[in-house]
């Protein structure tokens, strides 16, 4: 074999395209379907193929929390997951949360802007589906218990209290309407 | 790469072994994907077994022992009840790893049988002497946790094998068990030093120890112990930390290593012999409040 051959071989190898599979899953209550090359994460398949771009891609490797999705309702880092995995379940973005509401922002949503827990906002829609994931297993949280909850969810700007102050604020609504 | 989603245990392992070596078994990824991203493995096969309909069920629990399924979430270990009073060790293990989202995700199997010598629930399964047992195309054999890790990263699971359960003895009556971590941070950080103690009714102790060693290091079992008496249990710590062989690394210097495992052993070892027969419900011991 030549140099040139080996060479032609080698680029033959790397043009081969990866096998994609096939992804059927509910994304904030509609029925999606895609093909995914097997490395492609849950968030990059939300945020390109899909367009959910609210699910944020920061550390990619769950340690800040922003690509936050909830998939059968269990609060999960979509960084960590393939989107391959992702076929039959069903996913909730932080766009599918104020669904049914006239504004199109849930009432945790709302929380956070009354409690000015925004700051650069980057963070946000992580610590929004982490903080609903919270409420939904706790619906009376303790500040500790609020900290332990959103731990894996991280802010530079550091504006925790009032990230804080915003759950416990969604809770006593939510305490007031039940 | 391939991403394939057997629904048997045969068809997994007969992918594992038809690649074996470059084939990784995928059940929370939240070790493999970051370790994919980093190109720090670089399968050639993704053989994702939560699909797989005759595994073992996430949690059995049996007269006299829980045997534990490779789907089964840290999350769902810190949550059963039965867990929590028969292992308090386990539980508190689970419930430092990573983050809640993380927990959700990750394997307790894969977590305690990736090798890591920093992985948190190892500790606690060599003192409370879990056994796994290991599937291949040849069949299955069970071996004791604390012959599994042979170095770092390496274990008796080898190429175009897995771990299918994790069986961990019921405690003797009387006797209970505390884990202690310490980490530069809270939370979503890798342990610095880890210790598990199981005590026994009459003061026995066994101890896992992380991160002090290329393995997670059994100590003890000792002999009975006065645990009122501080120079026996200062005599019980030398024990049971005697094959521990800490190093210099970026989350800490030898030297204080050493000494932190001693005062992570030494309350370890009185939190687990409190907690015998006690009436109340355990309360689990949380980072931090140590």
């Amino acid at each position: 074999m030549t140099t040139q051959d080996s060479r032609h071989s080698v680029r033959n190898a790397a043009v081969v395209p990866d096998e994609l599979n096939e992804v059927e899953c509910t994304v904030n209550g509609a029925r999606a379907r895609f093909s995914v090359p097997p490395h492609r994460t849950l968030m990059d398949a939300l945020r390109y193929q899909l367009d959910l771009t609210g699910t944020k891609t920061c550390c990619a490797e769950g340690e800040c929390g922003a690509c936050t999705v909830l998939v059968d309702g269990v609060g999960v880092n979509s960084c960590l997951m393939l989107a391959a995995e992702a076929d039959g379940s069903t996913i909730t973005t932080v766009e599918g949360l104020g669904l049914d509401t006239p504004s199109g922002l849930s009432d945790l949503q709302e929380s956070f802007l009354e409690a000015g827990a925004v700051q650069c906002g980057f963070c946000i829609p992580g610590q929004v589906v982490a903080a609903e994931y919270l409420l939904r297993g706790n619906p009376s949280p303790t500040v500790e218990e609020i900290r332990e909850g959103m731990s894996g969810n991280l802010c530079r700007c550091a504006g925790y209290q009032r990230i804080v102050a915003a759950v416990q604020m969604t809770a006593r609504k939510r305490s007031h309407h039940d | 790469m391939r991403y394939y989603r057997p629904t048997t245990t045969a068809e997994a392992v007969a992918a594992l072994a038809g690649e074996a070596g470059t084939a990784r078994v995928l059940v929370g990824g939240t070790d493999l994907l970051v370790a994919l991203r980093h190109r720090t493995v670089e399968p050639s096969l993704l053989v994702d077994i939560k699909r797989v309909r005759d595994l073992r069920p996430p949690i059995d629990v049996e007269s006299r022992a829980i045997t534990f399924g490779p789907t089964v979430t840290m999350s769902a270990v810190a949550a059963d009840p039965t867990v929590r009073e028969w292992f308090p060790s386990l539980a508190e293990a689970a419930l430092v790893v990573g983050s809640v989202a993380i927990r959700n995700r990750a394997s307790l199997i894969a977590n305690s049988a990736n090798g890591s010598p920093a992985a948190d629930t190892a500790p606690p399964l060599v003192a409370l002497d879990a056994s796994v047992t290991i599937a291949s195309t040849s069949g299955e054999r069970t071996v004791r946790l604390r012959d599994f890790f042979l170095g770092s990263r390496r274990t008796l699971c080898g190429p175009g094998e897995m771990v299918t359960s994790l069986r961990v003895p019921r405690p003797a009556d009387g006797s209970s068990s505390c884990f202690l971590r310490m980490t530069r941070r809270r939370g979503v950080d890798l342990a610095t030093v880890s210790v598990a103690a199981v005590v026994e009714r009459d003061g026995r102790a066994t101890a896992g120890l992380g991160a002090v060693g290329p393995v997670t290091l059994l100590g003890g079992p000792t002999g009975p112990v006065a645990l009122w008496s501080e120079a026996e249990v200062e005599n019980m710590v030398d024990e049971l930390l005697s094959p521990a062989t800490p190093i210099e690394d970026v989350r800490a210097g030898q030297t204080y290593r050493a000494a932190m495992l001693r005062v992570l052993a030494r309350r370890a070892v009185l939190c687990a012999a409190g907690r015998r027969d006690a009436r109340e419900p355990i309360r689990l011991t949380q980072e931090g409040d140590s």
